[in-house]
Parts: C-alpha cells; structure tokens; sequence
C-alpha cells in the first residue's frame, strides 16, 4: 500500500486512472447494499448489535476491517476523509487505510476533523467537536459488552432482549471492591437511550462524554465478530456507574507539552534514550492546530 | 385442612393476600417424549407455607419444580402467582420479562449444587449483590452493606466479602447461594435437594439456618428432597410423587406418621429411603 497522495499525485490519477479492477471503494454495490441495511437498522434502534456478512478485506483482521467495510459503504465521491488511530492521522494503520480509499474510492484525504466528512477512527474520538453531516466510524474489536461476564451468545442475546443488564454493574463492583474505584479505563460500557447497553469500542473513557448528544452519526463496525451498532445524531449516552462512585472522564492530570492544552487527552511519550518522558496530545490534528501549523 | 398463616403481613401489599394462595398448581404436566416428568400435578401454597415434594428418583420432583419456576415448559397446566402488583397471574402465560422480573424479585431457586446458583468468577460481595443490582440498586456502599449483612444471617464471616466462593467450602458455598437468592426479600422460594452433597454435620446446620429464616421471614417455599427429615424439620405439607404423579398428599406429620398409600408406607418405613 502507497503513502496517502498529495494534491498533485490526486490529480494525476484523475487524468491518468491505472487499471481499476475493483468497484468505488472497493466493494461491489451489493455487498454495500447489504452493509447500509445493517446500517439503517443500527441507526433505528440505536445501541443494538446487528449482524452482517462481514466481507474478506485486503488487511488482516487487527486493522478495523469492520469500520473499513462501513467506512467503503458510507463513502461518495465528493467525501473528504480522514482517518486515525489513536487519535494520530501518521501512523502506518492510520496511513495505510487512507490509501487504501484514495486509490480505490479517489476521494479527497485530510487530517483535518473540521474539513473531514467521514472519519474513520481507532481508539479515540476527535478533540474538535463534531457536527452535523459528519460521520463518524469507529474500529470495534469485540462489540459484545457482556462477553466477559457472559460468554455465551445466546445468553447474551437475551440478556440484551430482557435488559437483563445487573451483570455489568457486577462488574464495577468488583472493579471498587478489589482497586477502591472503578478501574476500567478502556471500552467504558454505556447505556445508550435508557435501553441498550453498548461497549463504545477501546476509546478511553474521557471520550465518553463525546459519545452523548454528538451532531455527527456515529457507526460502529467490528469485522471479525461482523457486527454493526450505530448512535443517530443527537443520541442520549450514559457511562454505567454507581451514585457513591459516579463516572469520571479522567485524564493524566497535565497539560500538552507541545501546545499547553489542560483540556485534551494526552499520551506519554518518551523522547529519549534516557528514558525522558513528556505528555502530549493524542489528537495530532487538534495539537497542530493549536500550535497553528496546520495549513 | 388447615394451613399455617403465620407470615407476618407486608407493608404495601394486598391485605387480602393473606386469604388467598400464594401459588394455584393446577394439570401441571411435563413429557419427555413418551417419557413423563410430570403429570396432572395440582396444589396450593399458601403465604408462609412451606411444601415438601419427595419421591424416589426419577419420580419427577425436579422436572416439577422446574415447570414451576419457569426453567421447564410444562405440556399442560396452569401455575398461577399471587403477584404484588397484579394479584393472581398465570406465570406460563406472562410474557418472558416479566416472568424474569419475577424471578430475580419475588422468586428465589436454590440449587442442589451451589456451582449452578452462584457465579464463582466474582466475590462473594457480588454474588450476593448480583440481584439488587439486576433490579436497579446503585448504591455500591449500600449495596455492599446488605451483603454484609446477609453474608452474617448465613453465618459466613463478613471478612470474607471479597473472596470468591470457589474458595468456600461446599457448606459455604450453599449457604452463600442462600443469601444472594434472599437479598432481594422474595416471597417463593423453589429448593431442590438444598442439603444434598453436604456432609450430615454440615447439612443439620443448613437445615436449622433455612429453617430460621423461613419462619423469620415467613417465606413460602417449595422443597424438594430425598431426605425425610429435611421436610419433618421445614414443611408443613408434604407430597409424594411416584412416576411423576402425586400419589398422597396432606400435613406433613399426617403423611409421615399415617402413610395411606402403599407407596409413602415403603417410603415411610425407610426401605426406599436413598
Ligand atoms: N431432559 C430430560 N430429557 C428426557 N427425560 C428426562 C429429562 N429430565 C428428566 N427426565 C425424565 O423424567 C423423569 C423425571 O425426572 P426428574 O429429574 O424430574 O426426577 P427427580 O425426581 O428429580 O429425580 P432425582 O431424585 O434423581 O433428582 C425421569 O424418568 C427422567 O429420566
Ligand atoms: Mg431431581
Ligand atoms: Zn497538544
């Protein structure tokens, strides 16, 4: 897979297509057919898990095929796409996937959340808040909130059905009985709408409270597991917690060594043979942009 | 006959509940193929009672508590519930959340293997909140102090809570399936051989325990057993199932001490006894 084209390489394809023997964004219209289905299902009862035939990708399994599938279903030519993983639009993942939709669907690509209309993500959501008309797809490992409570899918299934859901507070419990808190940091279960509980993906739980009342659509694909959930716009989402031990979007208590945000979520890096360490902003694009380099 | 009323009334329920059963059993009858469960079974429990159902093995008294509680669909029969909100309920016919409802709230079933009634992946503390959590507790330090509290009423050090049951002892273990199935303050308890597989020390002490909080509590239980003894000591009527039928039923001292069929003198007189 190429690096992502500048503007000048785009326009070279346009003029000089090389010989396409896939479909716009790679996938044939039936199977896309099938995955919107999924899609307007997810998006009409929002929280819920909906099956699809996830397809054979050209990456392995690891890379977010799910989100890729929704992400090539979704797409049309006149979308600008951008595409992170942990919140960096650089790292190979990040690049590898937005080449793959450069070459295959010949849309424009930014790293840019504000000019973006769909962006696909891994483990974060954008620092910028999102709007109206964009899409926001996320890479979903397992989907199934409950499974390591309950391993079996059936009993899962009907434990959604019956809102059967005191096994997930079982589990905070156990997290403040054994760590004085709740531990889970990752893949913070929520409750969607007052009905489905939903695992919102190994975002960190500071980004949970992005989740709720978001204007963008937010789609959740998880391709090994072939799985798709959605929150329409506008959608109410609360983190599970207790009244004597409420959720806390926590964050390493700093700021970004590179732009001074106090109020973005931040990774430690180390910087040097030494061990030196600092803490910078997850969100390349929203750190560039304070630090007004992004052009 | 004359059954035992004594349950003390509860705040905010019908008070003419205490004059009516509690559970009308009434065709209950389950195949397996051309094989019977159960067949025919009729009874009524009243509020406070206890019912003692023995039989030899085989004789169909798990397929029957089994039918009542909603784990088995029976063939045939109606099995109707004096609910708190709604008075008298067919539960077959009551759609599956609610009959689900019930049985984290309003139900209790104790297992004869604690394995299959308690989740022996997380502590003790949540295997007993496992329950007010299912129906809406919140409240981590509240819900840590009922079980607490129950952990102590079944006689297992409180300094444990955190422990799992794994590493209990089998005595432990199905006391500690007691407490999480009476947290919730349910009205019907369904016990199938709830002293089996313990030790004869361990089971009496069991025994006086369940005995205490059923009476306490003025629960209304269903009993199976294989041990004459375990329903002379908690029931105060008694069936007898014999190839998935009840062949006598009565006060559990008048079929114990005057078997009428010729079944119950067998079981009575110990020669079935396992
Ligand atoms: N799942 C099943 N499939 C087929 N037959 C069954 C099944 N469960 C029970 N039976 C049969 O139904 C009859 C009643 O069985 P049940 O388990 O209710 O008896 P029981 O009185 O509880 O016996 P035990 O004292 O051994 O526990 C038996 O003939 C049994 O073989
Ligand atoms: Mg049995
Ligand atoms: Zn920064």
């Amino acid at each position: 897979m190429s690096e992502p084209k500048g503007p000048a390489e785009r326009g070279k394809i346009v003029t000089e297509p090389e010989p396409i023997s896939y479909n716009f964004a790679y996938l044939d219209e039936e199977t896309k057919r099938m995955i919107r289905r999924a899609l307007l299902k997810a998006l009409a009862i929002p929280g819920y898990q909906v099956p699809f035939a996830s397809r054979e990708m050209p990456m392995p399994y690891g890379w977010g095929t799910g989100g890729v599938q929704v992400t090539a279903a979704c797409l049309v030519p006149e979308d600008v796409l951008k595409v992170i993983d942990q919140g960096a639009d650089d790292t190979t993942n990040a690049v590898s996937i937005r080449a793959f939709f450069a070459r295959t669907a010949g849309v424009r690509t930014t790293t840019r959340t504000a000019e973006a209309t769909i962006i696909q993500t891994r483990h974060r959501v954008p620092e910028t808040p999102l709007r109206e008309g964009q899409i926001l797809v996320f890479q979903v490992p397992i989907p199934e909130p409950l499974r390591f409570l309950e391993p079996r899918e059936t009993e899962t299934r009907r434990m959604h059905a019956l809102q059967d859901y005191g096994l997930m507070h079982v589990k905070l419990y156990e997290d403040i009985a054994r760590h004085g808190e709740i531990a889970t940091s990752y893949a913070y279960p929520v409750k969607v709408e007052g009905r489905y509980v939903m695992d919102p993906s190994p975002i960190p739980k500071f980004d949970n409270p992005k989740l709720s009342m978001c204007p963008a659509i937010q789609l959740f694909g998880a391709g090994r597991e072939a799985r798709i959930y959605a929150l329409p716009p506008w959608t109410r989402v609360e983190s599970l917690d207790f009244e004597d031990h409420p959720f806390t979007p926590s964050k390493a208590d700093q700021a970004c060594a590179l732009c001074g945000a106090a109020d973005s979520y931040l990774d430690e890096v180390i910087t040097d043979d030494a061990g030196g360490r600092m803490f910078v902003c997850s969100d390349t694009d929203h750190c560039a942009g304070r630090r007004g380099e992004a052009s | 006959m004359t059954a035992r009323r004594g349950a003390p009334a509860r705040a905010g329920g019908d008070p003419s509940a205490q004059d009516r059963p509690l559970l009308t059993v009434e065709g209950l009858t389950k195949r397996y193929g051309a094989r019977i469960g159960c067949a025919d079974v009729g009874f009524m429990l009243w509020p406070g009672e206890v019912m003692g159902i023995v039989g030899e093995s085989g004789s169909g008294k798990s397929t029957l508590l089994g039918c009542l509680a909603g784990h088995i669909a029976p063939d045939a029969g109606r099995v109707i519930f004096d609910t708190r909100d709604r008075g008298p309920r067919d539960v077959l016919a009551m759609p599956e959340p609610e009959r689900r409802m019930l049985a984290r709230t309003d139900w209790a079933f104790v297992h004869q293997n604690p394995r299959d009634g308690l989740r022996m992946g997380v502590s003790a503390g949540a295997n007993v909140g496992e329950r007010l959590m299912a129906v809406g507790a919140r409240h981590y330090g509240q819900i840590r102090g009922a079980a607490r509290d129950w952990m102590a009423r079944v006689e297992i050090d409180v300094g444990r809570i955190d422990d799992r049951p794994s590493a209990f002892s089998g005595g432990m273990q199905q006391r500690l399936q007691i407490a999480r199935n009476l947290v919730t303050g349910p009205r019907l308890v369904f016990m199938d051989e709830p002293t089996g597989g313990l030790d004869v020390s361990v089971q009496a002490r069991l025994l006086d325990l369940l005995r205490g909080l059923v009476r306490g509590m003025g629960l209304s239980a269903v009993v199976v057993t294989h041990d004459l003894a375990v329903v002379r000591l908690l029931s105060d009527r008694l069936m007898v199932m014999q190839g998935g039928r009840v062949v006598e039923q009565g006060l559990t001292d008048q079929v114990l001490d005057d078997p009428q069929h010729g079944y119950t003198q067998l079981l009575v007189s110990s020669v079935l006894q396992v």
